[in-house]
């Protein structure tokens, strides 16, 4: 692996470029470069490792015990990157990505380094940028305070960090459990865990049980459950959820399956209700897109080499449909299997019989993952927030109510018409943070689907770039080299 | 979808133009069906730079932008919904003495011509009205009443109004052919069959087809401007401000966010209702903008994108009567400047289906002008 620090060290073009260094970004890169073509690497963290294995090489949690044998299996993953000789460009974001941008049929690609920016060109893509987490709008959770669980996990993988203080960790699903075992291993004073699971939820999961009894999920998830139930205060049927203060949180306000309100006090809240994929550049670079019912979230639409709509684009790992790491490294590797035969490497015969035994895997590592999603479904109130003071968009403090009113009212049908009316989805982020809820209010108020509501149209620079680095972009290859000197 | 089959008038498009003439029709008493295949204000007329201008139009379109301008200045009273509508004045900024020397002839032409909205202005009225504006430009032209709008609102607004005065609006249908059988046309959907005597095509970027389908060719191209917002930057400037020379329009909104556009454009795809960004032409309005704003050297850009709009081979829209068929009215083609024309351009449409004439010249617009065009 050739790590590159510099944006005019890469090169002009490229037969592979992989965006997100996570499982499956490192898989896709790994087995794209022992195939022979030539392979570049790019992600905005300073290590591999993406989301699970963030830092998986430099963390200072050096009890194995703390993060748990999956998060040291990102090593062997990063060891095989770096014994490949693929190109590695950390720290670099990529802002745009477009098919038929160029007249020679290549993917073109905005990345950015350092404070530079540059275009470069790519015969195939395979987006491997994860997902992010579902957002949960409960009243209060603009606080100070509050935060998501993958927050302070990042803080906890990168630097050891745990939040300061009385801790209360709500919502539901794998990652909320294995974060609080986490956090009370690494010594973080957990006063309560805050189930949201809806209480119907398993029964309409129930009749994928026998599929989950035989997955690899059930040993590893009821280890979990288990451990949390056992060393923390777990209350379970959460059905309504408020974070309280005045300028910061004191505490968490909670009812019981429609019981009466309790409270807990505390310094920190961790909020997490699942994660969906993270869509960002393929709906930016105009692939389909469908609903899926099962996970509740948009995903892309691909073939069974992961191929999105557009020709070129391929998305493997979480951002595809949410499987986690294991599910993730083995679709980057039939993926990049694909791009291989598509860039003539492979033969169909060959690559269709490399990716069998990968297939079998797959399937065996995703049995039981629909009994999780439905389980884990999170519950109508949590997605669309009854209350109509809560906020909903926070870069331009939009509210359910605000929401529901231009629903309602001005006939909006889909949030992005929402934002000429509210600007919800026109800050910073896009809409990243408040899309799935603003669909969700927008098909309760018009009483439509999530399918039919639809979700935001993004717009490039997908990540921001500043005026002068978009003033400075080299316009030739002379003026590339020059930059390098 | 629509009960109704047929109507006093039928129009294709629901951008602007398409909303504002089925406002107006309504105004009239007139029975209208409009269809939008997507939704209203999703392609041109919701996308676009939001500038309510008249300044450097074309003499062509001068009295329909001032006609325009009157709604504009009272939009409330019409689509009971102010449109964000902002009136803070536009700005053409001369880089040179050599600008400066074209902008006053071309205001002293305007005020032969009858036309006082244009005025001049020196180094220290630019100053005053601009103060960001890089120390080098030695003046400008004003048109102080002009500003920006919010587009997509306002295109809703104009729909919503339509529909509560009884036009019926059918979004998410589209037209797929057109025909005009014994005096009458007839639109079929994929939901029905519409027919009415008064046709308007209404289509933005999709009218060129929809007139070559009846037997009408335009010299028409599609394009697709982009523009680019920043993140909130500090207040610095109030009117919308232009240049002649090198393309670039820039506007600062209340919440600080900065809208650059210009022109350059990108790539059109219009069957896949999609474009393409040219990051090297956006690159190119960046270094205009770091030279005449410094103030802005430290902004971030948190979205850039493009719209799909026709234009003409003279820069102009089709605007009136077709020149082979009674019945059927053009008004498509705005060559990336028809935002501000379409309350207008709806009044005198109306007046011209209900009354055969306008009062408003319009004869430069007119489809008749391209009857020797090849085709
Ligand atoms: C980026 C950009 C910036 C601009 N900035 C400005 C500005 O600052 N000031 C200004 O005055 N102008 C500006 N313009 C130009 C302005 O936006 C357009 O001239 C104007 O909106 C055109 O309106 P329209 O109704 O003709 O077209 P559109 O808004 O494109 O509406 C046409 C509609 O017809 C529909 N349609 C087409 N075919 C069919 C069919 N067969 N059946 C049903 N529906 C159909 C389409 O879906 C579309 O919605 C800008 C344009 C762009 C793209």
């Amino acid at each position: 692996m050739t790590p590159l620090a510099d944006v005019g060290r890469l090169a002009g073009s490229y037969d592979l470029v992989v965006v997100g260094a996570g499982p499956a970004g490192l898989a896709a890169a790994a087995a794209g470069a022992e195939s022979g073509l030539a392979t570049l690497l790019v992600d905005e963290n300073a290590t591999p490792g993406g989301q699970i294995w963030r830092a998986v090489t430099t963390t200072p949690m050096k009890r194995r015990e703390t993060l748990g044998e999956d998060f040291w299996k990102g090593a062997d993953h990063v060891a095989r990157f770096d014994r490949s000789n693929a190109a590695y460009a950390p720290r670099c974001t990529v802002w745009s990505l477009a098919a038929d941008a160029r007249d020679d049929g290549l993917i073109e690609i905005g990345l950015s380094m350092g404070g530079k920016a540059r275009m470069i060109a790519a015969r195939q893509t395979i987006l491997a940028t994860g997902a992010q987490e579902r957002p949960f709008p409960i009243p209060g959770w603009t606080l100070p305070g509050v935060m998501t669980a993958g927050a302070a996990q990042i803080a906890l993988k990168t630097s050891g960090a745990v939040p300061d203080g009385r801790v209360v960790v709500a919502g539901c699903g794998p990652l909320l459990y294995l974060l609080a075992n986490q956090l009370a291993a690494a010594g973080a004073n957990i006063v309560a865990v805050l189930d949201t699971t809806a209480p119907g939820a398993l029964r309409s999961a129930l009749p994928e049980f026998g599929d989950f009894l035989r997955s690899p999920y059930l040993a590893k998830g009821l280890r979990l459950v288990a451990q949390a139930r056992r060393k923390l205060r777990f209350v379970s049927r959460v059905t309504a959820l408020a974070a309280t203060g005045e300028s910061r949180l004191e505490g968490v306000r909670f009812a019981r399956g429609g019981g009466v309100d309790e409270r807990i006090a505390c310094d920190a809240l961790l909020l997490h209700q699942g994660v969906i994929p993270s869509i960002n550049l393929s709906n930016a670079a105009g692939c389909a897109h469908e609903f899926d019912e099962t996970q509740h979230c948009w995903r892309p639409r691909l073939d069974d080499w992961f191929c999105a709509s557009m020709a070129g684009i391929a998305v493997a790992g979480d951002g595809a449909g949410i499987g986690g790491a294991e599910s993730a490294a083995l679709r980057g590797e039939i993926a990049a299997l694909g791009v291989a035969a598509r860039l003539g490497r492979l033969d169909a015969g060959a690559r269709d019989a490399r990716a069998a035994p990968l297939r079998a895997e797959l399937a065996r590592c995703l049995r039981g993952r629909r009994f999780l999603d439905l389980l884990y479904r999170p519950a109508p109130q949590f997605l669309a927030p009854p209350d109509d003071a809560t906020i909903v968009c926070r870069c331009e403090e939009v509210t359910a109510g605000q929401v529901r009113d231009a629903a309602r009212r001005l006939g909006v049908t889909g949030p992005n018409q929402m934002k000429a009316f509210l600007r919800c989805g026109m800050g910073p982020c896009q809409g990243r943070l408040c899309g799935p809820t603003v669909a969700e209010l927008i098909a309760e108020t018009r009483d439509m689907s999530l399918a039919e509501v639809g979700a935001y149209r993004l717009r490039p620079p997908v990540k921001p770039i500043t005026l002068g680095e978009l003033a400075a972009l080299p316009q030739t290859e002379a003026a590339i080299r020059a930059v390098v000197r | 979808m629509s009960e109704r089959r047929s109507a006093d008038v039928l129009i294709v498009g629901g951008g602007i133009h398409g909303c504002s003439t089925a406002l107006h029709c309504a105004l009239r008493g007139l029975s209208v069906i409009l269809f939008e295949k997507d939704h209203a204000g999703r392609h041109a007329s919701g996308v676009n730079a939001g500038g309510v201008r008249q300044l450097l139009r074309d003499v062509a379109e001068i009295p329909l932008s001032i006609a325009s301008m009157e709604l504009w200045l009272n939009i409330a009273a019409l689509v009971e919904d102010d449109c964000g509508f902002v009136s803070e004045g536009q700005i053409l900024v001369a880089e040179d003495e050599a600008e400066l020397e074209i902008a006053r002839a071309r205001v002293a032409d305007l005020r032969l011509r009858g036309f006082t909205h244009e005025e001049l202005i020196d180094a220290r009225e630019l100053r005053r009205l601009a103060p960001a504006v890089a120390e080098t430009c030695p003046g400008g032209v004003v048109s102080r009443r002009d500003g920006a709008a919010i587009p997509l609102r306002a295109t809703q607004a104009f729909k919503r109004r339509a529909a509560a005065l009884g036009a019926v609006i059918c979004e998410n249908e589209r037209v797929e052919r057109v025909a005009r059988e014994s005096g009458v046309f007839v639109a079929t959907t994929p939901r029905g069959v519409y027919r009415a005597p008064v046709l308007v095509n209404a289509a933005g970027a999709w009218g060129g087809a929809l007139a070559a389908s009846l037997g009408e060719v335009f010299p028409v191209e599609t394009i697709a401007p982009m523009l680019m917002i920043t993140t909130p930057m500090p207040a610095f400037i109030r009117p919308v401000v232009i240049l002649r020379g090198r393309k670039l329009s820039f506007k600062q909104f209340d919440n600080g966010t900065v809208l650059i556009g210009g022109g350059h454009l990108g790539k059109a795809i219009p069957e896949e209702n999609r474009t393409i960004l040219d990051w090297r032409k956006l690159a190119v309005s960046a270094q205009t903008v770091w030279d005449v704003f410094p103030i802005m050297r430290s902004a971030t850009i948190a979205r850039a994108w493009a719209g799909i709009e026709a234009r003409m081979a003279d820069d102009l829209p089709a605007f009136g009567p077709s020149r082979l068929h009674e019945g059927l009215f053009h008004q498509f083609g705005f060559s990336a400047h028809g935002f501000q024309l379409g309350p207008g351009a709806g009044a005198v449409m109306a007046e011209l289906i209900a009354t055969g004439a306008t009062n408003t010249p319009i004869d430069g617009l007119s489809p008749a002008r391209f009857a020797r065009a090849p085709g």
